[in-house]
């Protein structure tokens, strides 16, 4: 059986840091649960966590009116649900909701918020993840813009 | 450079290779808001049976002609299968078409998927949007020959769940034990569960041995852009990678000089590329 | 067994033969073609007689010129090639290919167009537009699939070949290795002799050729005929219009793909197409499936089209070189490059006429030598 310790060491999304950086984090970390249809971040609302799913499928959804809610991506377990946390004004920009039963870790960010302050290497360590993150998704979000399947009515 | 004069006798005269036979649509299923697929049997002439990949030039009785992919199984009971989306005047003619009416066939033209080349490796499919179309003969083989393969991975890319192709083939397709099949659309509303996001994330984690991989991939453009740079970025080798392209045809037979793409006619050394050959093509805009 | 005699395979015909020449041709069922004045120019249309032939006219040509001039002889084929090339009757402009009828119940009739009955005699017929034909020949004749109109047509076509002694001013198929004088592919070749006497010496280049030349009045060819023939071709070479260095052309255009000169020559062409209807080994066609009176009948025809209009490579969602600058670089790349990939043969012969039609005049032989010159360069705005 793994501590929560040995589960965040081994998680991609950490792959590289330092032992010392890694144990920061752990002691940031606890064990979360999310029931199929609940929600694990409101848009507009306080960010102060961020997510790394275990087991489960996560949808990241906006609301458009009239259409309702639209998942605009899924993320799949090793993937990280949430950057908010790390930019002012730390509030969500969309909705997460667990699709199914989803296992994951939590993380808090306003814990690691201060953190991250005192040690700039350790700081730039988890910046430069979530750049990277941010770059794939950003990649991702633009050929979903793109509307590749779509074709252009005619004149 | 020598020349030889034609004999002056007789003319050459082939089989008009412009001139279409009747088929009858059999079946019509629609498959999404503007695509169907449609089965076809000839009318008093042969059965016209293309390889996977390859397509046939489809005539709407005094509208016009496209080249439509086959999509049937080859192995299948010899009727033509094409599957349709509706863009322009003779597509929407051609999908117009009821149970009993009649539209012309030319073909089969152009190169197929190498499935049989791909014996003893592992076989990814990588389809967007209505490439699944070109790609669904190349499946029906690998499957009839399951043991011919090492992994067998199918990824399907679509706009919404509603235009999704063959929605309970892809049921009963995932639900054999033989095939991973991943299916992601660009966005969804309430009520779909599966994957939302582009496919080239999906090669990323997709189980199968880059080293030994054949990957097959169909879809827009772009999309078959950044579906190889996953491939590639995941260690499959260029000469590994089949794609599938098009361009402007009028006649399918390398007589009218439209499906240029540099050295290569799309209709003759197409549609059906190795990526090696044509990568460098692809990559000089409006060539 | 009775042996035949063999035909004679040279002789020599004075001037006014011609008309003979003319005359046994279509005494054996040729629709004779050749060159008259017409509209300004010599162009390829049906000869009554000898008489036609536009005798004692020159032309004189260059980038966007071409005007007619008088000579001080009467040669009968003192110029070059004319706006028209033979292309004009082996692959017509337009033609149809099949009809069709509605029938009530079942599939509609097709009716295909029945090959053309009429044999051609092409007299004229200079060495670029003898390769030209036989570049078309690989195009229709030599793929997976034979276009059967182009094959009935080609098949009876009778050609008389002219060995050109006035190049005209635009002219480069010494640099293409396409002339001037014609080695193969002819059934009758012509050479206009005008020292020494006015006289033509003629070769038969086939059984067919033989045969009608024994139908002429044809004294023997002596060594001095021959000789002042070839003397001809010889000087003619030498007073090519232009020249072109056409070593490692495929490559050098594989590899120039995005080089400057194409954006500066899409500011000046008019993507008008002149090159490509004036041009003899110019291939492209569009079909055309039309409704014919009320949506009963229906019929498919083939015209000639060019990559130079936009929805040339229009696919759905849109044109895949919208752009002037791309569509100049494919038919200068085609031309000169890839036609060879897709061929086996440039598709270019050196006649001129791209040149000399081309309204704002571009030179193809100078922007290969400015590509060729500037190897390597890259125009990064629009690559």
């Amino acid at each position: 059986m793994r501590t929560l310790d040995q589960v965040v060491t081994e998680f991609p999304f950490f792959a590289g840091m330092e032992p010392e950086h890694l144990e920061l984090i752990a002691g940031c970390a606890k064990n979360v649960r999310f029931q199929a249809g609940e929600r694990l971040a409101r848009e507009g609302h306080p960010a102060d966590t961020f997510y790394v799913v275990r087991r489960g499928r996560v949808a990241l959804e906006m609301f458009v009116p009239p259409r309702g809610p639209i998942t605009i991506e899924t993320v799949e377990p090793g993937d990280t649900v949430g950057w908010s946390w790390l930019f002012p004004p730390y509030l969500w920009h969309f909705d997460a909701r667990a699709v199914e039963l989803v296992r994951a870790v939590a993380f808090d960010g306003a814990c690691l918020r201060g953190k991250l302050e005192s040690d700039p290497v350790l700081g730039y360590e988890l910046l430069s993840r979530f750049a990277q993150l941010l770059i794939e998704r950003l990649n991702a979000t633009r050929l979903q813009l793109l509307d590749v399947y779509g074709h252009r009515p005619r004149v | 450079m020598s020349m030889a004069i034609a004999p002056a006798s007789e003319p050459l005269y082939v089989a008009g290779a412009m001139t279409p036979e009747p088929f009858r649509v059999l079946r019509k299923r629609r498959e999404t808001a503007d695509t169907w697929t449609l089965e076809l049997e000839p009318v008093g002439g042969e059965p016209v049976v293309p390889a996977p990949g390859q397509f046939t030039m489809l005539y709407a009785f005094g509208v016009g002609e496209v080249p439509i992919s086959s999509s049937g199984d080859p192995a299948g009971d010899g009727l033509l299968v094409h599957t349709v989306r509706a863009v322009g005047a003779v597509t929407e003619a051609i999908c117009r078409t009821k149970p009993g009416g009649i539209l012309g066939v030319r073909g089969p033209f152009g190169t197929s998927w190498p499935v049989e080349e791909a014996c003893g490796c592992d076989l990814v499919i990588v389809a967007g949007g209505i490439g699944l179309a070109p790609l669904r003969p190349a499946l029906y083989q690998a499957l009839a020959d399951r043991n011919a393969y090492g992994a067998v991975v199918l990824l399907v890319g679509a706009r919404t769940p509603g235009d999704l192709l063959y929605a309970k083939e892809l049921e009963h397709w995932r639900g054999r034990f033989d095939l991973d099949v991943a299916v992601t659309v660009d966005n969804a509303g309430g009520g779909w569960h599966g994957r939302v996001g582009v496919v080239p994330k999906f090669v990323a984690g997709a189980s199968f041995d880059p080293e030994s991989a054949i990957a097959l991939v169909c879809g827009p453009e772009i999309m078959i852009r950044y579906t190889v740079a996953a491939l590639l970025e995941r260690g499959v080798a260029k000469e590994r990678i089949y794609i599938s392209l098009e361009r402007s045809m009028k006649c399918g037979l390398g007589h009218c000089g439209h499906c240029q793409l540099g050295p290569v006619l799309v209709c003759r050394d197409g549609p059906v590329f190795r990526l090696d050959d044509v990568e460098p093509l692809l990559k000089v805009r409006e060539l | 067994m009775t042996e035949t005699p063999t035909a004679p395979l040279n002789g020599v015909l004075e001037p006014q033969s011609l008309g003979a020449l003319v005359r046994s041709l279509s005494g054996r069922g040729y629709r004779v073609i050749g060159p008259l004045l017409r509209d300004g120019a010599i162009v390829y249309d049906d000869l009554s007689s000898a008489d036609d032939l536009p005798a004692g006219w020159t032309e004189v040509q260059d980038a966007a010129t071409y005007r007619l001039e008088r000579r001080d002889d009467e040669a009968r084929f003192g110029y070059s090639v004319g706006p028209h090339s033979w292309k004009r009757f082996l692959l017509p402009a337009d033609v149809r290919l099949w009809q069709a009828q509605r029938r009530d119940g079942g599939p509609p009739e097709i009716v295909e167009e029945p090959p053309p009955d009429e044999p051609f005699a092409f007299i004229g017929v200079r060495s670029c537009d003898l390769h030209a034909i036989a570049v078309q020949d690989r195009v229709f004749l030599e793929g997976a699939y034979v276009d059967r109109d182009y094959a009935a047509r080609r098949g009876s076509a009778f050609l008389v070949a002219v060995n050109c002694g006035t190049p005209g001013g635009t002219c480069f198929c010494a640099s293409m290795g396409t002339g001037p004088r014609a080695e193969s592919g002819y059934d009758l070749a012509l050479t206009e002799i005008l020292e020494g006497g006015h006289r033509f010496l003629v070769e038969a280049g086939s059984e067919r050729g033989a045969e009608v030349l024994a139908d002429l009045d044809a004294r023997e060819a002596g060594s001095d005929d021959i000789e002042a023939a070839l003397h001809v071709s010889h000087e003619a070479a030498h007073r090519m219009g232009r020249r072109l260095e056409t070593d490692g052309l495929r490559d050098l255009l594989a590899r120039n793909v995005e080089h400057p000169r194409f954006t500066e020559v899409a500011e000046r062409c008019l993507t008008c197409g002149n090159c490509t209807l004036v041009c003899p080994t110019c291939f492209c066609t569009s079909v055309d499936d039309v409704n014919v009176l009320g949506g009963d009948a229906a019929e498919r025809r083939r015209r000639w089209d060019s990559c130079f209009s936009v929805g040339y490579s229009y696919i759905h969602g849109g044109s895949v070189r919208p752009s002037a600058r791309g569509r100049y670089r494919q038919w200068l790349t085609h031309k000169f490059g890839t036609w060879i990939d897709q061929f086996g043969t440039s598709g270019c012969v050196g006649c001129g006429r791209c040149i000399t039609w081309c309204p704002v005049g571009i030179d193809v032989t100078e922007e290969l030598a400015a590509i060729r010159v500037a190897d390597g360069e890259v125009d990064h705005a629009h690559a």
